[in-house]
Parts: structure tokens; C-alpha cells; sequence
């Protein structure tokens, strides 16, 4: 599991789909069950649904979740999740399984606690503080005022050591690496803040700033939070797409089949797949013939051909018979363990980027030091006074703490992410929607992404009844996706099937009847004996006649036409890249609209076109899904995966789209550029309060009284200009 | 003034009596499903006596 305590390692919530994968495999398997509910809503789901998993017998406790809309069950281990899923569908439940070891979320789940706790300390002792400090600053009398200031300092040193924690921890983590983070002045100006108060206070001095360190930590813990909840929503909707995925296989073992986890899988093992299912691992199939759809590892829309002594890898979908394959890879040399690496090298990539609000860090930091250390010199070479010097300069640091900026970034990109999660984008990157604002150019895979993936017959008018009638009979014994939709499309036309007899399906090639004592044959081009043309096709043969051609177009998927229409009327320019052969790819353009456009690329074909637009400066956009995309999707600027992408895909991606639907992809750069306006302006609201409060720290008349306002002020307008986001 | 002497430490103390009981609540994971209990409670099942 090293490769995945890498990845966790580098700590983005982005690549956490891959090593949940993986990891899944390192576990076993617990007593513990859990189901996804997408349905239930009411009081009554709960108790109906409770109800009817206590009732089977074994299952020791059912609760449901109905924030996270899940259920986990105790039981024992001979239950099995098919058996509850099938009892609530009984009830009218809708209910899948869901991968438990992917759902262990305990960590996030601890810091997210942590996080509040220290916020709740905070937001007490702030509030006390806060009333001290107003008898003092309502002008309580000398003894009243020390007082005052001696209980403040009782309640905000405790709580400046426990709640300042996280910040102290990070700039103490910035500084060894030798760089400037937002946290290192926070934690300078609420250190120092506080032992200047503590020796005013002793010294009974007139100010102390207590309730301004107090404050500044509460409201820059509150920014903490919001900025972990939105990355922990993203990280739970991602870790529930992986879980939906179990990663079981049939091996086939001396006392017959046997399901086990594919982790569980050992080279030399004999492993069934059905008809429908995805290859768990690599292998060659010793048994059965078939055909594969690829098209998630190379874009190709046709099946290929499989049958004894082929070489398939994991991820291709096994369509019409069932094949028994001989693992040569697993675990560790599989090639899912090959797509962590892939992902890991991209993220790696990824972090050369600098966000915003650290680009910012880094004019301000030194500006703001520097001014306080400025401020500090000329005061104690004018009074000779170092206490007011020093008191002066602390002042300073207050009043430009960044607050209003610990607040900027985190309001926008909850508010962003929010809005973005309910039209149907996951935002798993915290980065990603500075990233997506700033593309300027998006390159589209075809196969999976801008077309589903499903073929529709294109030439149904051009064919004569009597070959439909009994290409539909022949398609009707058939479960080959061209076969089915074959058969839907002259269903729809109204054309009765003709009476074809000793049907029968041929794994790999085709389907074969008797109509009117003459051998009819629908299949692939070379069992017919047609020859095989450019577009995908199946070809229909009745007696000896000439094999007539069905031509297939790959259907779009919904909201592609929008999602391309989109993003040119943004400006931005759209290409399409494709591993399938040119005439598909031409074809889809034209359909679309895309100008420019690419066939036959390999998967570094991709990489290397990327890199060459990146150095030409140019930021791109990748939206992708298959295996041939991930290193593409890792190497772009940003990029976008749909939700039925490949499990290293959407670890690669900095987006997933939820839905089947492209059409957000256009509205969610709009709204990343407002974000990113947004952010922006909240800079600017924050460095406009500091021009003109901070002449009155240096010239000695800050109060803490004017340091509060300030700072409050400052936080609400940037907390309500963050939520203007529609 | 003497009355200070008084309410500041009970102001202080019901102040934290409210910090401990929202420790509480975080640490016994009642935020874990806000939606389903704020349901639960119109669920009859245990209004005549208490869960087992």
C-alpha cells in the first residue's frame, strides 16, 4: 500500500478515490454493512425501512442516516447485502450496497470535531472577553479597569493556548519550509498581543488587547471550519462513488465459485466474468468467447473480439459471453495499481500552483512585518519609550491581521461549492476554482464524455422492411449493446419482427436463425463475410445474398450540444481529442460544432499536446473519463470527469460531474470566474479597511476599542459579499 | 460594586455550564444526522415507553 500512503500522504482531498480503492483490499471485510438510500426523505422511510431490516432474521441492528441517506447494518457475516437489498426493494426502497472499508471517514470525521470544539472555546470566551472589555472601554475607573483586565487575561491565555493551536501548528510548518503563509503574522500578531497584554495588565497599563486575540481567533477558526466542511462534503461524495463500485470477482476455486474481494485475487487464479461485468484484474482468458468494449482504456467505440489466449486488462467490459481469465497481474503490479502511480505523478504536478490567497500572503506578509518593525524604530528613537514603542507596534499588527483575509477565500468557495454541488459539479480541489476561472481553453475526450458511449442506429430509413423484420428477430436473442439497440430502433419504427427459428447466439461473433428454412446471420463483419467499413457497423446476411450494413452513431450525452454552445460563448475556445479512428471523430465535430479536433491520439499523444499548450501559455480545461484520459486530466490546468468515469479518472480530476448531464460545465466556469471575482474584492475590502485604520496604529491613536470595529466590520462585509454568489 | 464580586464569576460559570453542554452534545456525535432526528421524533414507535 505504499503508492496509497503516498497519495494520502501529500494531503489533497482530490486523490483520495484511488487509495480508497486500493485499500480496500487491505482490510478485511467487516460485520458491518452498509446501504446507500437515494430516496428515502421522511420520518416514515426511517421507521419502515428499520423496521424491515431488524425483521430479517440475523441482522442485529439497522440505523439509518438520513443526512448522509444511508443505512449501516450489524449482522452476521451469512447475511449478505444482496438479501437486504432485496428485502427493502419488497418494501419500495431503493438501496444499494456501498463499499464499507471505502466509507471510513474517521479522520476527517476526528479533525472536523476538533475543529468545532476549539471554535465553541473560542466563541465563549469571546463573548466574555467582549464584555469585559466594554465596562473598560464605557470608561470603568482605575481599579475597576485592572480588574477587568486581570480576569481577561484569565480566560484569553488558556484560550489563546488551546484554540490558536491549528494556526501556530501550520506557521510553525510554513516557516521550517522556509515560506510566508497566512498563518505565520496570525500567529505573530496573536502571540504577541497577547504577552503584551499580559505585561500591561501586570503593569496595570490602560490597554490590552485580550479581546482583540481572542476574536481574531474565533473568527479565523470559524474561516477554518467552513473551508474544512466544504472539503469534507466533497471528499464524503467522492468516497461514496468509490464505495458504490465493490470490488468482488468470482474466482473459481477447487469446491466451485466462490465471490471474493479482488484484492483477495492472486496471479494464477481463475477468475469468471459475466456478461456486462468489468474485468477485476488483468489476465488471459483461458475459456469462452466474447467481445470487449474498451472504450474506457482507448476510446475505441468498437467491441473488440476476445476469445482463448487474449490479453485483457482491468477495466474492460465484457459484453456478450462469459469468460474465464487466468490473473497475471494483481494487487500490486495490476494495472489499477499503475493508475495510482499515474495519479500520484499528476498531483505532484498539481502542486505548483498557488492559490490565490497565498499569492496575496506573500506581498503582504513582508509589508505588514516590516511596517510594525518600522513603526516600532521610529517611535523608540523619538520617545525613547520602548513600552509605548512597543505597544504602538503590536497595534499595527492587529489592526492588519489578516482576518478579513482568513475569511475571504473560504466564504467565496463554500458559496461557490454549494451552489455548484446542487446543479450537479463536485468540487473535490480547493484550488480548482481559481483554476477552472482562469482556463482559456477546453479540450473534450470524445468516447464516455461528449457521446455516452451507447451506439444508435443512424441508417434505419435506407433498409427495406423485410431485412428489419428479420434483423429485429435475429437482434431480439441477443444482450451485444448493438444488438439491443438494434432492436430498439425498429421496435420504435413499428416494424413486426419476422418468425426466425433455432435462434441461437454465437459469443463473439453473432447471432444466427432459420427464416423460411433459409440460414439468416447477424454479427460482426468477418463472420458474415462482409468487409468491414469506417463507422461501427453490423451487417445482417439472409441465405447467400450480399451481408447488408447497420451503421451505428454513438449517442450524445445529454447536454453536450449546451455544454460546447456554452463555453464558446464564453470565449473559449473548444477541441475535441479522441483515441477513436478519424471518421467517428470527424463525424462528432461537424455534429457539435468543434472546429478542431484530433483522432488516433494515445494516451501520451494527449499528455505531450497538453504540455505544448501549457508551455505556449496557455491554461487548459480537460474534460475526460476514461483510463487513456487520466494522465491528460492530471497534466491539465484543471479538469473535469463524469461520475461514471473510471475510478482513476475521477481521482485524477479536479471535478466530478454527478450527473449524466454536461450541461452545468458552462454555468460552472461562469460561476468560477464570479468566485474568483468575488475573492478579489474581498482582497480589496480587507486592504481598504487597513489603508485607513493603519496610519491611525502608526501614529499612536489605535485603540482596542477602534481594532475591534475594524476588525469585525471588515469580516461581516466580507462574509456577506461572499454569499451576493448566484 | 461588591455585586461584581458575584455576578462575574456566575456569569462565567452559566456561560460555561452552555460551553460544557455543547462539548457534550459534540462528543457524543449528535451533529452525525441532524435531518434524521429532527424526523425521528414524529416517529411513534417509542412514545409509550422508552427504547429498550
Amino acid at each position: 500500500m505504499t503508492t496509497a500512503e503516498h497519495i494520502a500522504g501529500m494531503g489533497c482531498p482530490a486523490c483520495l478515490a484511488v487509495p480508497l480503492a486500493l485499500d480496500t483490499a487491505a482490510r478485511a471485510r467487516p460485520a458491518r454493512l452498509i446501504l446507500s438510500l437515494p430516496n428515502v426523505h421522511c420520518a416514515a422511510c426511517i421507521g419502515s425501512i428499520e423496521a424491515g431490516l431488524i425483521a430479517v432474521p440475523g441482522v442485529q441492528s439497522a440505523r439509518v442516516n438520513l443526512t448522509l441517506k444511508r443505512a449501516s447494518i450489524d449482522a452476521a457475516s451469512a447475511i449478505t447485502a444482496e438479501q437486504l437489498v432485496a428485502t427493502l426493494a419488497r418494501l419500495g426502497h431503493e438501496a444499494h450496497e456501498l463499499d464499507a472499508s471505502a466509507l471510513s471517514s474517521t479522520e476527517t470525521d476526528r479533525q472536523g470535531r476538533d475543529l468545532l470544539m476549539r471554535l465553541a472555546v473560542a466563541g465563549f470566551s469571546m463573548m466574555n472577553v467582549m464584555l469585559l472589555s466594554v465596562a473598560v472601554w464605557a470608561g470603568a475607573g482605575e481599579g475597576a479597569r485592572g480588574l477587568f483586565h486581570s480576569i481577561s487575561a484569565v480566560i484569553a491565555v488558556p484560550t489563546i493556548a488551546f484554540c490558536g493551536v491549528p494556526f501556530f501548528r501550520s506557521a510553525w510548518v510554513s516557516l521550517r519550509a522556509r515560506r510566508l503563509g497566512m498563518d505565520v503574522p496570525i500567529s505573530v500578531a496573536i502571540l504577541l498581543a497577547t504577552a503584551i497584554s499580559v505585561s500591561e495588565t501586570l503593569q496595570g497599563g490602560q490597554y490590552a488587547w485580550f479581546d482583540a486575540a481572542v476574536t481574531l481567533t474565533f473568527f479565523l477558526l470559524a474561516g477554518r471550519y467552513l473551508d474544512h466542511r466544504t472539503r469534507a462534503a466533497a471528499r464524503s461524495a467522492a468516497a461514496v462513488l468509490t464505495a458504490l463500485e465493490v470490488p468482488r470477482a468470482v474466482r473459481m476455486g477447487a469446491s466451485g465459485p466462490q465471490t471474493v474481494a479482488v484484492a483477495d485475487l492472486l496471479p494464477g487464479d481463475l477468475v469468471l466474468v459475466r456478461p456486462g461485468a468489468r474485468m477485476p484484474v488483468d489476465g488471459v482468458v483461458t475459456q469462452g468467447e466474447s467481445e470487449m468494449d474498451r472504450a474506457i482504456l482507448t476510446g475505441e467505440t468498437d467491441p473488440v473480439f476476445a476469445g482463448p489466449g487474449s490479453v485483457v486488462s482491468a477495466g474492460e467490459t465484457n459484453l456478450t459471453g462469459p469468460l474465464t481469465l487466468r490473473v497475471t497481474h494483481a494487487g500490486r503490479d495490476s494495472s489499477l495499481h499503475r493508475m495510482a502511480d499515474l495519479v500520484a505523478v499528476a498531483e505532484a504536478a498539481r502542486g505548483r500552483y498557488t492559490a490565490l490567497a497565498d499569492r496575496a500572503a506573500q506581498i503582504y506578509v513582508p509589508v505588514v512585518h516590516l511596517l510594525a518593525v518600522g513603526a516600532f524604530a521610529v517611535w523608540l528613537g523619538i520617545t525613547g519609550d520602548a513600552r509605548l514603542a512597543l505597544n504602538i507596534a503590536v497595534a499595527v499588527l492587529i489592526i492588519t491581521c489578516p482576518c478579513a483575509l482568513g475569511l475571504a477565500v473560504p466564504a467565496v468557495v463554500t458559496a461557490a461549492s454549494g451552489l455548484l454541488f446542487r446543479r450537479g459539479l463536485l468540487i473535490k480541489s480547493s484550488t480548482a476554482l481559481e483554476r477552472l476561472a482562469s482556463a482559456d481553453v477546453v479540450i473534450f475526450d470524445k468516447t464516455g464524455t461528449l457521446t455516452l458511449g451507447m451506439p444508435e442506429l443512424s441508417d434505419l430509413a435506407t433498409h427495406e422492411n423485410r431485412d428489419l423484420a428479420v434483423a429485429v428477430a435475429l437482434a431480439d436473442g441477443s444482450a451485444h449493446p448493438l444488438a439491443r439497440s438494434l432492436a430498439q430502433a425498429i421496435h420504435a419504427a413499428g416494424v413486426r419482427p419476422a418468425e426466425v427459428t433455432a435462434l441461437a447466439e454465437v459469443p463473439g461473433a453473432g447471432v444466427r436463425g432459420l427464416w423460411h428454412g433459409m440460414q439468416v446471420r447477424l454479427g460482426r463483419a468477418n463472420w458474415v463475410g462482409a468487409k468491414a467499413g469506417s463507422t461501427t457497423a453490423t451487417y445482417l446476411q439472409m441465405g447467400a445474398a450480399l451481408p447488408v450494413a447497420f451503421r451505428f452513431s454513438d449517442r450524445l450525452r445529454p447536454g453536450a450540444n449546451e455544454a460546447v454552445a456554452g463555453l464558446k460563448a464564453l470565449g473559449l475556445p473548444v477541441i475535441l481529442m479522441s483515441g477513436d479512428g478519424p471518421a467517428p471523430v470527424a463525424a462528432l465535430a461537424a455534429r457539435l460544432g468543434i472546429a478542431t479536433h484530433a483522432a488516433q491520439m494515445t494516451p501520451a499523444d494527449k499528455v505531450a499536446r497538453i504540455a505544448q499548450m501549457a508551455a505556449s501559455g496557455q491554461r487548459v480545461l480537460m474534460v475526460g473519463d476514461g483510463l487513456n484520459d487520466t494522465a491528460a486530466l492530471a497534466a491539465a490546468h484543471v479538469s473535469i470527469a463524469p461520475a461514471s468515469a473510471l475510478d482513476a479518472a475521477r481521482a485524477a480530476a479536479d471535478m466530478v460531474l454527478l450527473g449524466s448531464d454536461l450541461a452545468p460545465l458552462a454555468d460552472a466556469v461562469r460561476l468560477a470566474r464570479i468566485a474568483v471575482r468575488r475573492m478579489r474584492q474581498n482582497f480589496a475590502i480587507s486592504i481598504a479597511y487597513n489603508v485607513i485604520a493603519v496610519p491611525f496604529a502608526l501614529f499612536g491613536f489605535a485603540t482596542p476599542l477602534m481594532s475591534a470595529i475594524a476588525m469585525s466590520l471588515s469580516s461581516v462585509t466580507v462574509s456577506l459579499n461572499a454569499m451576493r454568489m448566484k | 460594586m461588591d455585586i461584581l464580586f458575584w455576578l462575574i464569576p456566575v456569569s462565567l460559570i452559566l456561560g460555561g455550564l452552555g460551553l460544557c453542554a455543547f462539548l457534550w452534545t459534540l462528543r457524543n456525535r449528535q451533529y452525525d444526522d441532524p435531518a434524521g432526528d429532527a424526523a425521528r421524533i414524529l416517529l411513534p414507535d417509542w412514545d409509550v415507553r422508552p427504547k429498550p
